[in-house]
């Protein structure tokens, strides 16, 4: 090829998805020719985390401004696929659309929350960061507001929320990889981690940018293929997005003829731990305003305050390419996002819907109990019935579910081919794996850079940084898997809470110390020590019985950090000096796109 | 006033502007939903459903794109915009 890399990227990335397509198509022959669900499972895996490895081998480098942000050149568009490649987790990916089917409109305040914060991000912070020239998220809190204290502060709040997130995604490239390769979970975890590591250890932030685009490509085709193959295949409407208002107020029909029978205590202790029956409204609002928009105002500004996310943009060629990328980002973003309710809707339409020939409920026991796919899904420990009422049909509320057997049964249950369950599960693979990655290099890199070069040897030679850099990724990855293997917290309510200290200790000092230059070091320690307390706090008294206040539960405990970050902010600023006259001058420059950049190329 | 104080200002009153508009896509109509969603809104899904599948995030797209292109036109306007060999 002719020409440098970053020019031929779309070709690039073209022939990758071509490859990936024709690997699909050959993998759906060998499964006509006999080969068994499992070998297809495994040889999908194996397969994308090979290219994966691959891709961060070629991007090897031993250049501080390629470790730290891939040499500032990654084109808007491509940046927009890593970021959501990034954004994605494993819980978007397998628990999205299941939280959807379970706890409908309450739930849904999850995809107002997780893409209104690009709005935040690309009119508040992006663009002036970029023009900052930093390497890190703390690198700008530390040269900002100026000392050793400041800098550390914010590593410690960085840590903290990335770590919290980490763990979540480790596991679930632990569940996928266990499932995929059958093995046991144990072992899986460590699958799962070294796969990771062989993304991001050599390459750092260039490695983990092209892995990302590459993963974020199966993760989109492995999402909307069985989406759009279903609703086809259902009847529902070629383009589900468009069609499927006759089978959400069906839904809503069916609701109201079965009723949601509340089930005795001591029935419910014979369910499976994890699984879940449909207790609530499809698509009837049920939840109160501020319930809703709680919730969804706690994930817009975690995602404002989230290192692995801002540090994406850092890696774009201009202040406007960081504008504009933050745009891109949410595009991608939305095409998996807007998706999920759809797959929800039809899941749960072809369950319960008895004039479908997949639906279950109303059929008898024994008529379930010989289907294959229930007996698949029952011994996986996702699906369970028990008869309540001993009448021998199934009713509504005697069929449980756990909430990634949304994503990953319906394809089986619409009786589509097993090779889009092998894609599945690369495409969860694939969201985890991104996600984990970013996180653990925004901690690497925050105590690599931050503690170790700026504040402990501020003389290392390049070399030593980056061998630095890369012994932190692999231990910081070794702790995530070790606590991932303990099973500690559901995948979902870990992901919440890192929004929630991201946003305690972070979201008022970054802002602020763009949009308010009065703000000065003792107000910005104050704020991210202190948001970070106050929510760690108040999460701890939620979870020990405490009654919280103002309806701020253990899921939006952000909204009371910040609350208390921003007043410490504002009233110690206040009754401390104003920043000096370089800093005034250095936040004037930073709010204007033109001239140089605040920090050097390579600092 | 300088230059930059004037580019500044109007920076801010784009904020603003931005702000208020994610606002009402991510708050306000969510004040309203239980009465919002007894309408037929796009496509025949009832309105609230709709804004929360589709409706508020598609905004949200379209509202960064202008935001960025708003922003651009000021930073050209008071000659603060990037040369591309920078």
């Amino acid at each position: 090829m002719k020409g440098n890399f970053i020019d031929n990227l779309p070709k690039v990335y073209g022939i990758y998805t071509g490859g990936f397509i024709g690997f699909i198509i050959i993998m759906a022959i060998a499964e006509q020719m006999g080969m068994t669900a499992k070998a297809i499972g495994i040889a999908f895996v194996a397969f994308t985390v090979f290219i994966y490895a691959l891709i961060g081998w070629l991007s090897r480098t031993a250049q501080a401004d390629a470790y730290y942000v891939a040499g500032r050149q990654v084109p808007t568009v491509f940046n927009g696929m890593a970021t959501a490649a990034d954004w994605m987790s494993g819980a978007s990916f397998v628990a999205m659309a299941g939280g959807i089917y379970f706890k409908g409109y309450g739930y849904m305040a999850l995809l107002v929350g997780w893409t209104g914060g690009y709005v935040l991000v690309a009119s508040l912070l992006a663009p002036y960061l970029r023009k900052f020239g930093c390497y890190t998220v703390p690198d700008f809190i530390g040269t900002r507001y100026g000392g050793n204290l400041a800098r550390f502060s914010a590593v410690v709040v960085l840590t903290v929320a990335s770590f919290t997130y980490v763990t979540a995604q480790i596991n679930a490239t632990g569940t996928i990889a266990s499932v995929a390769l059958d093995i046991p979970f144990q072992y899986a975890v460590y699958v799962g981690l070294v796969s990771i590591l062989l993304c991001s250890m050599l390459g750092g932030m260039r490695g983990v940018t092209w892995t990302q685009v590459a993963q974020y490509i199966v993760l989109i085709i492995a999402y909307l293929l069985p989406v759009f193959w279903i609703s086809n295949k259902m009847g529902a409407g070629f383009f589900p997005h468009f069609m499927l208002a006759d089978e959400v107020a069906r839904i809503g029909e069916l609701e109201q003829q079965f009723g949601f029978v509340k089930n005795a205590a001591a029935d419910l202790k014979t369910v499976p731990k994890g699984l879940a029956g449909i207790t609530k409204a499809h698509s009837a609002v049920n939840a109160t305003p501020w319930a809703f928009i709680s919730l969804a105002l706690a994930m817009m500004m975690g995602t404002a305050s989230l290192p692995h996310v801002m540090m994406r943009y850092f890696t774009t060629p201009s202040v406007k390419a960081a504008r504009k990328s933050v745009g891109w980002s949410l595009f991608f973003i939305f095409l998996l996002y807007s998706s999920a309710p759809m797959l929800a809707t039809l899941s749960k339409l072809s369950l319960i819907d008895p004039n479908l020939p997949t639906g279950i409920i109303g059929k008898t026991f024994a008529e379930v109990e010989a289907i294959d796919w229930y007996q698949n899904w029952n011994q996986a420990n996702l699906m369970f019935i028990s008869d309540f009422n001993g009448n021998g049909t199934l009713e509504l509320n005697e069929f449980f579910m756990g909430g990634k057997a949304v994503v990953l049964a319906t394809p089986e249950i619409a009786g589509l081919p097993y090779v889009i369950s092998g894609l599945v599960a690369a495409g969860g693979m694939a969201a985890a794996m991104s996600t984990a990655d970013g996180l653990i290099l925004a901690i690497a890199n925050a105590i690599s850079h931050d503690v170790y070069y700026k504040i402990i040897d501020p003389k290392a030679e390049t070399a030593k940084r980056l061998l630095v850099a890369r012994v932190l990724l692999v231990v910081i990855g070794f702790a995530g898997a070790t606590i991932a293997a303990m099973e500690i917290q559901g995948i979902l309510g870990s992901v919440i809470w890192a929004f929630d200290f991201a946003m305690s200790g972070l979201f008022f000092p970054l802002v602020l110390g763009v949009w308010w230059k009065r703000a000065n070091r003792q107000g910005a320690i104050a704020g991210m020590l202190g948001g970070l307390a106050a929510g760690a706090w108040y999460l701890v008294w939620v979870r020990t019985g405490g009654s919280g206040f103002l309806g701020i539960t253990q899921l939006t405990f952000g909204i009371f950090g910040s609350a208390v970050s921003l007043v410490l902010m504002v009233v110690v600023s206040l009754m401390t000096a104003e920043p000096d006259k370089a800093t005034q001058k250095m936040v004037d420059d930073v709010r204007v796109p033109s001239g140089k950049s605040i920090l050097g190329r390579s600092h | 006033m300088s230059n930059q104080q004037k580019h500044w200002e109007k920076t801010r009153g784009l904020l603003f502007i931005t702000l208020a508009i994610w606002f009402v896509f991510s708050i306000g109509i969510f004040l309203f939903g239980a009465e919002m969603n007894e309408v037929t809104g796009p496509f025949g899904y009832p309105w609230t459903y709709w804004f929360t599948c589709q409706g508020s995030l598609g905004a949200f797209v379209i509202l960064i794109f202008w935001f960025a292109n708003r922003q651009e036109k000021i930073d050209e306007e008071f000659g603060f915009s990037e040369r591309e060999d920078e």
